[in-house]
């Protein structure tokens, strides 16, 4: 029982590992991958005193639960959730110590969607092309975690920190707005298109998942009925399909695509979508620059 | 050429030929490895574009582009490979009947080409193969297939390409190889990437 490790007790709904994503090979056809939440990510590994690319859980609306093999020191930010260890309540969003042979349960998320939860020394699954990210589009990185699984951890590299202030986080949007910076194809819509955009009201689709975050409401109109070329796409890119519904697309997005990009939400701005519930309303601030 | 603005830090380069899109992807290689090119994270090419993205101050490079000279490709350009092929294609025959040819043709039509990888997409490792003269271009077939084996050979519309591993697809399957496209592991992960030019070698000869 000394050896770091963890057993997936409860898998949840979708629990995957992520880190910062494999930049950088967009041109052999790899998705960047990562955590959507990066901001919650980093907070995660920052209260257990990892560096911000080790790998975290990340949990999908139901949590999940692990029981550690050596007593470790873990952490859950994002969405928020209850936490227990063998039972008891115990801190979300500071660092706690489960001793070894406990089980560690993350709750169902009471507001928000994607859980972060990190070990001290992080998630030590095989890197594939740099990252240990699960890769959902493309099947790159570790399955999602199934019951049963054992996942090793590294070795923590450094103390713990003092814990930081997870008060000071926005919380999970009820209405997600997202500045939407027009372009490269915004020649593909008519010209009121902008106009209606920012003056439409739209809800984040079930549909959703990490490669795109998709929206039901009113359709936009090509102005075109040519085919465009596949061409590169940058995350965060507002796809409009032929249905006219826009995607917005995230992590996992495909590197390439053939629908017209109306406008781009800038990154930053990423991690309120990735903890936005179906039925969230939308909408979005358009703008030139 | 055209320089798109995609958000605050990407930059869509567009031009009018699937050959200029090859030349201007070379330039851009050729200007990163001389260090002439500002840092940028992703350099991916597509049908007619090129995206530059993780640049710091794209509005820069975007005035700066129209001035530069690409030169055309030369057919000598980029890294030549040979893979063996076996044509077994289940769409071999229907192929060599679209292009009215017997097929046994369609072997010597295919090995007599050099394709270039114009850019990848689909899947990791899935090269979309440039080359093939304008008279054998084909349509995807009507139904797609749920599962095309790892390894076929397959045509669809202007391009070539292998399938890296199994998945869904809805191109002309000519052939098979049992070339490993993609290996994560592997250094190059991908065989078909950007740039490299492929001779398809009918296997046993």
């Amino acid at each position: 029982m000394s050896t770091r490790a963890v057993e997936v007790v409860r898998a949840g709904a979708l629990t995957t590992v992520q880190d910062l994503g494999r930049a950088g090979f967009a041109h052999l056809g790899v998705p960047r991958s990562g955590a959507l939440d990066q901001p919650a990510h980093r907070l995660a590994n920052r209260l257990v005193g990892n560096p911000p690319d080790a790998a975290t859980l990340e949990t999908t609306l139901t949590g999940t639960a692990v029981r550690v093999r050596a007593t470790t020191v873990a952490a859950v930010v994002g969405a928020p959730c209850t936490v227990r260890v063998q039972g008891r309540p115990v801190a979300w969003g500071a660092a706690i110590r489960i001793p070894a042979g406990a089980v560690l349960d993350v709750g169902p998320a009471t507001a928000g969607l994607r859980g972060y939860l990190a070990f001290a020394g992080g998630v030590a699954v095989e890197p594939v092309l740099g990252s240990r990210s699960t890769d959902l589009l493309s099947g790159l990185g570790p399955a999602p975690l199934a019951d049963g699984d054992v996942l090793a951890l590294g070795e923590p590299t450094g103390p713990t920190p003092p814990d930081a202030d997870v008060s000071r986080r926005p919380g999970p949007p009820t209405e997600l707005v997202l500045p939407l910076v027009l372009g490269p194809r915004r020649d593909w819509f008519t010209s009121d298109t902008p106009a209606s955009l920012g003056a439409a009201r739209y809800t984040v689709a079930s549909a959703s998942n990490r490669i795109g975050l998709r929206t039901d409401g009113p359709a936009l109109s090509w102005a075109r009925t040519d085919e465009l070329p596949s061409e590169g796409m940058v995350l965060g890119a507002v796809q409009v399909p032929p249905d006219g519904r826009p995607v917005l697309f995230l992590a996992d997005h495909p590197v390439t695509g053939g629908y017209p990009v109306i406008g781009v939400v800038p990154e930053e701005h990423l991690a309120l979508a990735a903890q936005a519930v179906p039925g969230t309303p939308v909408r979005f601030t358009v703008t030139a620059h | 050429m055209r320089a798109l603005p995609v958000g605050r830090h990407a930059l869509l380069l567009e031009v009018d030929t699937a050959d200029r899109a090859e030349a201007l992807h070379a330039e851009l290689l050729r200007r990163r490895a001389a260090g002439t090119l500002p840092t940028v994270r992703e350099i991916v090419p597509a049908a007619r574009t090129v995206l530059l993205d993780g640049l710091a101050d794209p509005a820069a490079l975007a005035a700066d582009v129209p001035r530069w000279r690409v030169p055309p490709l030369s057919a000598e350009a980029g890294e030549l490979i040979e893979i063996a092929v076996r044509y077994d294609g289940p769409d071999l025959a229907e192929v060599a009947d679209l292009w009215r040819v017997p097929v046994e043709r369609v072997p010597e039509i295919i090995g007599g080409i050099t394709f270039r990888v114009a850019f990848c997409g689909f899947a990791p490792g899935f090269g979309y193969l440039t080359g093939l003269p304008e008279r054998y271009h084909l349509a995807r077939r009507a139904t797609p297939r749920t599962a095309v084996p790892v390894g076929s050979l397959g045509l669809a519309g202007e391009y070539a390409g292998v399938y890296p591993r199994s998945s869904p697809g809805g191109w002309q399957l000519v052939g098979s190889t049992d070339a490993v496209l993609w290996d994560a592991a592997r250094e190059p992960a991908a065989l078909f990437a950007p740039g490299v030019r492929v001779h398809f070698v009918p296997e046993g000869r």
